[in-house]
């Protein structure tokens, strides 16, 4: 008797708790990789900071192991210094990559259409796609009359290529009969676009927005190295120029974490216009 | 001369050829009429120029002569009015079965509010059994069920005419019994005139009022219009057991094997010499022979047993 007894409870108890045990079981199974790759990467610090400080010709560089770095973050962070290197540039990759999809958009979608204008630009796109951005920075300068317009310049020219090819890679994948199934409802040109090639090209676009913004994110630290007095390159330099490498390796870590909420967000994107054309 | 709902005038088609000079002639002189609320099967082997025939009701192909006339306005060009099935579903893969009814229904009707677009296309996702499965995108659907949003949309923005270029030709045997079962009950619903190509004989004979018969390309001719004088509502479970089916079916199928070739010999001899091409297909009622003047010209031999 005793013993059903204790047993009853028990599994009243176990139901009770099953919505809570099943929630951290998923959570469990979401995140345990994640953090293991993270806490790798975290192990991998350390020992190089460890590495560093141990080592007589390097010792000076020791406030780059995750000790100091983490602490000059929660400084910047907590001062307030950090925003408003930040707010430049995204301002600056925010316009250049505006630009670049702009431009890119339009062109990929008549790319993809007209089989002319691929043959006619294959060459000159591919040459101008391989010639570093950095290295139209001469030019950008003596082009733009502000530091600003000359990033943005250089952003922009790195970004456009993915969009462009991205999309007329999805414009070509645009299946004839969704075209017919929209003529035959009595689209005009105008609804065509808007709403059968843009939603079918829609998780293309997003593929190659992400591609340009891990372009743009790489090309703008650099190109802030030079000239301007703002901007996360700007306080890398100018930490190294003083010697802070904690701050230096608090601003590498901010930089990090940001291109990594980018490329989030897009994938949020790319998830949210997928589709499957034939299941 | 009576004038029907869809009149079909001296409708021809030629195309160029590549390595020639003279033009390939599919069809030619075709003279049809179909009346309001009629569901017509339009049969022909491969090649002869059926599904042009239904480009150019749908208005997605212009003819080399001829004319349309539906509800005596000139079909130009692709509308509304015209609703077409294709063969491969052709739905939007990125909207969901619900979205693409009502991405038709708004086309029809931009004015609705978005709660009726969305009454009206659950409306007709539901005739054709689909409540289960409304939010779910095409590439979760199976074929069969594709094929019924496809039903579904093209009957929601109610055309004055139904198109449908072999509708069920990718569907297994079983999928296709229930769907045209679906497709008769939406039409007894509705009432749309049908317009539909298949090479189905039986599916022909379960669904049509009416079966236009093509002979072979090229110089192919609308050559006969079999009546199915079958009583509604048919099933496939029963429809073998009319009195009516087997001379029906033989009739069509005796057609297929045979008449067809014995007529585009005599179509193409007739084009040789330059007749005036222009014809009217010849009507014919297996189920009453003795009801039918002209029945003792019936061409070709006789076969019973085809397949």
């Amino acid at each position: 008797m005793n013993r059903e007894a204790t047993l009853s409870i028990d599994t009243g108890t176990v139901e009770r708790l099953m919505p809570l045990l099943r929630f951290a079981d998923r959570t469990r199974r979401a995140l345990q990789y994640p953090l293991l790759g993270i806490a790798g990467l975290f192990a991998l610090w350390y020992w190089g900071g460890w590495a560093i400080a141990n080592n007589e010709d390097t010792m000076a560089f020791a406030s780059f192991a995750p000790g100091p770095t983490l602490a000059a973050f929660w400084d910047i962070v907590s001062s307030g210094a950090v925003w408003s290197p930040i707010e430049s540039s995204l301002y600056r990759v925010g316009w250049g990559l505006g630009y670049a999809i702009a431009i890119g958009v339009p062109l990929g979608v008549m790319i993809g259409y007209f089989l002319t204008l691929k043959q006619v630009t294959h060459v000159p796109f591919q040459f101008l796609r391989m010639i570093s951005p950095l290295a139209w920075m001469p030019i950008a300068v003596l082009a733009f009359a502000t530091w600003d317009a000359a990033i943005i310049f250089l952003i922009a020219i790195a970004a456009v290529w993915p969009i462009t090819y991205a999309t007329a890679h999805g414009v070509q994948r645009i299946d004839p009969m969704w075209l017919k199934v929209g003529n035959n409802l009595g689209a005009n040109p105008y609804h065509t676009l808007r709403y059968i090639v843009m939603p079918a090209i829609a998780q293309d676009v997003f593929a190659g927005i992400r591609l340009a913004v891990g372009v743009a994110w790489i090309v703008l630290v650099p190109a802030e190295y030079l000239g301007v007095t703002s901007g996360l390159g700007y306080a890398i330099n100018d930490a190294r120029d003083t010697l802070e490498y904690d701050k230096l390796a608090a601003f590498v870590l901010v930089i990090g974490i940001i291109g990594y909420m980018l490329d989030a967000i897009c994938v949020r994107l790319i998830k949210r216009s997928s589709y499957h054309a034939e299941g | 001369m009576s004038k029907g709902f869809l009149e079909i005038e001296n409708l021809s088609q030629r195309f160029p050829q590549p390595d020639s000079n003279d033009l390939l002639t599919v069809f030619e002189g075709v003279d049809v009429t179909i009346d309001k609320g009629e569901f017509v099967c339009l049969i022909g082997h491969s090649g002869c120029g059926k599904s042009t025939i239904l480009n150019v009701l749908a208005g997605l192909a212009t003819p080399t002569d001829g004319n349309v006339i539906m509800d005596n306005k000139e079909i130009k060009g692709p509308s509304l009015d015209q609703g077409v099935i294709f063969q491969n579903h052709s739905l939007l893969p990125w909207l969901t079965a619900r979205d693409n009814v009502m991405f038709a229904v708004r086309a029809r009707w931009p004015n609705w509010s978005k709660a009726k677009r969305r009454e009206h296309a659950e409306r007709y996702l539901h005739m054709v059994g689909l409540d289960d499965a409304m939010d779910r995108k095409p590439s979760q659907l199976s074929g069969g069920m594709r094929q019924r949003v496809g039903i579904a949309r093209a009957f929601a923005i109610e055309p004055k005419l139904l198109l449908m270029d072999e509708p069920f030709g990718a569907l297994d045997a079983l999928t296709r019994g229930v769907i045209q079962e679906e497709l008769l009950k939406i039409w007894s619903e509705t009432h749309q005139t049908v317009f539909m190509i298949t090479h189905d004989v039986d599916e022909a004979i379960l669904l049509a009022d009416r079966v236009l018969l093509m002979t072979n390309g090229p110089h192919a001719q609308v050559a006969e219009s079999v009546k199915i004088d079958i009583p509604r509502p048919r099933t496939r479970a029963t429809l073998h057991q009319e009195e009516a089916y087997y001379p029906i079916r033989n009739h069509l199928v005796d057609f297929l094997v045979e008449g067809a070739k014995v007529m585009s010999a005599k179509a193409q001899e007739a084009a040789a010499r330059g007749d005036n091409p222009r014809h009217t297909p010849r009507i014919v009622n297996p189920a009453r022979p003795e009801a039918e003047p002209e029945h003792s010209s019936q061409p070709g031999p006789r076969m019973v047993r085809a397949v």
